[in-house]
């Protein structure tokens, strides 16, 4: 963290300007913290910084209020310079109660700064988190950070005392006294926040007031009181000009299929059946019904699959989503859509397993499953996104792929770019990629497995083109006539062509993109959510002068063709994944070199500073 | 939208042959199945529907083999899960005449839970179930409809898990349409056919199908000629309930809520049990009953209307059309909160 220290003119308190900062906004599942993260992360973009969050909240839909269980968080990093990740450590943590502090402290770095809410502090709540006493009464608390206590709850109350509200209602809204007060410590600027409550609102004034008067009495009590003696300044981020909206993976999942279904004129599909963290992609579809949308809430993952596949049949665009667990129980469908040579896009929103596991903690442990996790010889095209933002181009890519080329495309998403949200430069969907489809209305010479002799794809056939009858079905067919087949090498035929009808998908990737120096000591390949991490982690290693240099996969199968090729180029490669090693597994098969893991599972985002150490390590070896 | 496509005017004039497949029917000789796909084919013209429109889509089983057959779309899927991807399709097109084909173990076991619900949607699918109360294409172990203490061979000692009934279960899955008919009995499983198919909504046909191989002679209560004229209890709309040769007719009569046998004479004819399609609660009691203490009612206990799944979301689709016009995606995308950033930097 680099700072100037520059007195504000005519304040009597200095303002400090900062190139980042990580902060973590933390209490009780009822304490508002993703509202409070999400509108501090408004007002951050609206001060043209650059940022990237990590939303954190409890398993529990109605966790017991106090709990260490019921911690809720939304962490931000923002700057004035790129951010990839949301941080690895806090530059300052907001902990509304005992729970949250004992959960979180730890993550905070020596000499951060550490609000807290002192009315929470009380003997229910100490016990509840496992206190023994009281942790702010201990003195080195306050040595070791900048620790300032604060009765927001009965500053909140204060601020809004006459107005009519049951005290319920105005202990709610302390959440805003803390926004105003960490806005007031970051300068960040209240009118969205302001514009928020507004519309927020519109129907109940008295709400709009009272959230208004404790969000301007946090940031007049950072103004005024008299520990916070400097406020910061973090410059806008030097980002490509345009115009921007913050977006997390999930929505930006729903719209690049709502563009793919625009810009080919077809209809999506979407059958999905609710699961943690994939459910909100199957919500934000279902609001647009005036686009080319029919969601299928269907009874089991297995009828999402297969209602997805009965509308590709059908002409239309087959979608179905869901996490690790659901993408299990459609492994037969998938295998349907494989050898029926139908379109079709699963997205996995990759969650920690195995089973069950921690459906809110991310993880990106299914890259085999998707290569490899069906009965027989199943290959399907596999693309993953490296940001929230990336989750739209992602989404449209597999679409147009699976739809060129009538196969089943995966895209492996994770609840960290599923939850997180970045500001995203909105482009215009014209400049993406066209999307053409030609059914087949020509009866002469007709048979359901012609192939495309560029693409090996199968002709799409409406039901409903007259002369053009035909059955497909799961078993073996003869290639071109597609009927039933048992002949041995026919089989071996078909599984050659199913095989290279997706290793041809690699036509479509574009050269490989290094970032840094095009052979060297190390090359770091990363796919998924890791991205931010890997290149926060790279640059800073570039920066300290290391021949280290990083490439992102988007395409994990196939592979891109230039890959081989560039893993020769470095003496060393590793590769960082939440997993116990896949990618690795994958890419010392592919191409017999001697990649190195580096690997931690533990349902969180790997910490830039982690990925750093392990680049320098290996770059030192012999 | 009703599944006719091009509409009835421009149908052509079809035949039982145009809807006969090129492919080389595999069903064991003497197997039921031949007859239902005769009695279907036939059917076919008289849909008035474009042969274009019309796909057969089923799962696995000796039953599901039967869409390589037809001469119309067809998608051969996996087990059980035929009513889930014609929902899929059904959803995507409208305009399609759908039928589902299916087994007892493929609709009622694997498939059970997709089963419950496109009825409870009200899918427009006509779902032809083919109960031969055995599994035919594993070679013969028992099926969920086999009856208890069943000896096959994955039961040597006898099944030791009681039946479902296809009927009651229909009906307690909230179907809309719920007939059955039998292999052996052409006119009327044609009769049913063509009632079944033009049911808006989810209609579901039983038809009692003979496995001779390996469950032979399972429906002979309704195959010997005997014990058919002794059994047999038609079911027509309006009409009382009446069985047996015509010398000893019975009527099945409710006393209290419970359904009771008697000699047809001694019934006052205000206390007969009237045939109503449209009582709900009355095909429940209808699809319990079964010989040899009861009749074995074929035809159709229920026909009533309801929403149907598709529609309601066409609907709603059409109302957020004419409301606000189709969607934009560049409007989308710039929707809502959004913050420009000039060529400066910030
Ligand atoms: S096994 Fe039974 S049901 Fe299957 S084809 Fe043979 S006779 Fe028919």
């Amino acid at each position: 963290m680099s700072e100037t220290a520059t007195p504000v003119t005519g304040g009597r308190k200095s303002r400090k300007e900062l190139s980042r900062a990580v902060i973590r906004f933390a209490g009780d599942s009822g304490d508002g913290m993703q509202l409070t993260g999400e509108q501090f992360t408004t007002e951050s973009a609206w001060a043209g910084n650059d940022l990237a969050t990590l939303p954190n909240f409890p398993a529990e839909i109605r966790a017991p209020a106090g709990t260490l269980f019921g911690v809720s968080s939304f962490q931000l990093q923002f700057g004035s310079q790129r951010v990839y990740t949301p941080g690895d450590r806090l530059d300052c943590l907001v902990a509304m109660n005992p729970a949250a502090l004992k959960v979180h402290l730890s993550d905070l770095k020596p000499g951060g700064l550490l609000i807290v809410n002192t009315a929470a502090y009380e003997k229910r709540n100490l016990d509840k988190a496992g206190y023994a006493q009281n942790p702010l009464d201990d003195p080195a608390l306050a040595e070791r950070y900048r620790l300032h206590k604060v009765d927001m709850s009965g500053l909140t109350h204060e601020a809004i005392k006459d107005l009519p509200l049951n005290t319920k209602e105005k202990d709610r809204t302390k959440n805003f006294f803390a926004l105003g007060l960490v806005s007031w410590i970051y300068t960040r600027p209240l009118e969205p926040t302001l514009d928020w409550i507004g519309k927020k609102f519109a129907k109940n004034p008295q709400f709009a007031e009272a959230n208004t008067r404790v969000l301007k009495a946090g940031h007049a009590f950072g103004e005024t009181a008299e520990f916070f003696e400097e406020s910061y300044g973090i410059a806008p981020a030097e980002m490509a000009p345009g115009l921007y909206r913050a977006m997390t993976g999930n929505r930006a999942l729903a719209w690049g299929l709502l563009a793919a279904a625009q810009r080919s004129q077809l209809t999506v599909v979407y059958g999905a059946y609710p699961i943690t963290p994939a459910s909100s992609v199957l919500e934000e579809l279902a609001m647009h019904k005036r686009f080319r949308i029919r969601t299928i809430q269907a009874e089991d993952e297995i009828a999402a699959v297969t209602a997805a596949i009965g509308a590709s049949f059908g002409g239309a665009i087959g979608v179905t989503c869901s996490s690790g667990p659901g993408i299990a129980l459609k492994g037969e469908g998938i295998g349907l859509a494989v050898t029926a040579e139908l379109p079709l896009v699963i997205l996995n929103i990759q969650r920690a397993g195995p089973s069950t596991g921690m459906p809110t903690k991310t993880e990106q442990a299914d890259l085999m499953q998707a290569l490899y996790g069906r009965n027989s010889e199943s290959p399907i095209v596999v693309l993953a996104p490296a940001t929230p933002g990336d989750c739209f181009y992602v989404a449209y890519e597999a679409v147009r792929i699976a739809l060129k080329y009538m196969v089943p495309v995966m895209v492996l998403s994770d609840g960290f770019l599923a939850n997180g949200s970045e500001p995203w430069l909105i482009p215009d969907p014209a400049t993406l990629p066209p999307i053409d489809v030609t059914f087949r209305t020509e009866k002469e010479g007709f048979f359901p497995y012609l192939r495309d002799p560029a693409t090996l794809a199968r002709p799409w056939v409406r039901p409903g083109t007259p002369g053009l009858e035909h059955r497909i079905g799961g078993i073996e067919k003869q290639d071109v006539t597609g009927n039933i087949s048992y002949d041995p090498e026919n089989h071996d035929h078909m599984v050659r062509t199913r095989a290279e009808k997706v290793r041809r998908v690699a036509q479509e990737i574009p050269p490989t993109s290094i970032n840094g120096p095009a052979t060297g000591d190390v090359l770091v390949v990363g796919w998924g959510g890791t991205y931010g991490a890997i290149t926060a982690a790279v640059e800073r290693a570039q920066a300290d002068g290391k021949s280290v240099a990083s490439i992102h996969l988007r395409h994990l199968n196939p592979l891109p063709p230039d890959l081989g090729h560039l893993l020769r180029e470095y003496r060393k490669v590793l590769v960082p994944e939440i997993n116990s090693g896949q990618l690795v597994r994958v890419l010392r098969a592919e191409y017999l070199v001697d990649a190195v893991g580096f690997n931690r599972v533990r349902g969180l985002p790997l910490a830039s500073e982690d990925i750093y150490d392990a680049v320098i390590q290996l770059g030192s070896q012999k | 939208m009703s599944p006719t496509g091009a509409g009835a005017a421009a149908t052509p004039k079809y035949t039982k042959k145009d809807f006969e497949s090129d492919q080389d029917v595999r069903w064991c000789p003497g197997c039921g199945d031949y007859a239902i796909l005769s009695a279907i084919q036939k059917s076919m013209p008289d849909l008035g529907i474009p042969k274009e429109n019309i796909v057969f889509i089923s799962g696995i089983g000796c039953s599901s083999r039967f869409p390589y057959y037809m001469n119309t779309y067809g998608f051969h899927t996996i087990h059980g899960r035929a009513p889930a991807l014609a929902t899929g399709l059904k959803v995507a097109r409208p305009d399609l005449k759908i039928f589902v084909v299916t087994g007892d173990g493929d609709g009622l076991s694997i498939g059970g839970n997709h089963m419950l619900h496109v009825l409870r949607r009200n899918v427009d699918v006509t779902v032809l179930l083919f109960n031969n109360r055995i599994y035919g294409l594993t070679k013969g172990q028992y099926s969920p409809t086999s009856e208890l203490g069943k000896v096959t061979k994955s039961t040597p000692l006898g099944s030791a898990d009681r039946p479902v009934n296809p009927l009651a279960f229909a009906l307690g899955c909230g179907a809309t349409f719920v007939g059955r008919t039998v292999d052996r009995n052409i006119p009327h499983m044609d009769e049913m056919l063509k009632r079944a198919a033009a049911h808006r909504g989810t209609a579901f046909l039983e038809i009692l199908q003979n496995c001779n191989v390996y469950n032979d002679l399972a429906w002979n209560v309704l195959y010997d000629k005997e014990s058919k004229v002794l059994h047999e209890l038609r079911l027509e709309h309006g009409k009382p309930l009446l069985f047996g040769p015509p010398d000893a007719r019975q009527a099945v009569i409710m006393q209290g809520v419970t359904p009771k046998v008697v000699d047809a004479k001694g019934v006052a004819e205000s206390a007969l049990w009237i045939h109503d399609e449209k009582n709900v609660n009355a095909a429940k009691l209808l699809a319990d009953l079964f010989a040899p203490d009861f009749p074995v009612p074929i035809g159709v206990l229920e026909d009533i209307a309801a929403p149907i799944y598709e529609n309601v979301l066409i609907d709603q689709e059409q109302h957020a059309l004419s409301d606000r016009g189709p969607g934009d995606i560049a409007k989308l995308l710039t929707s809502g909160d959004t913050w420009k950033i000039s060529s400066e930097g910030g």
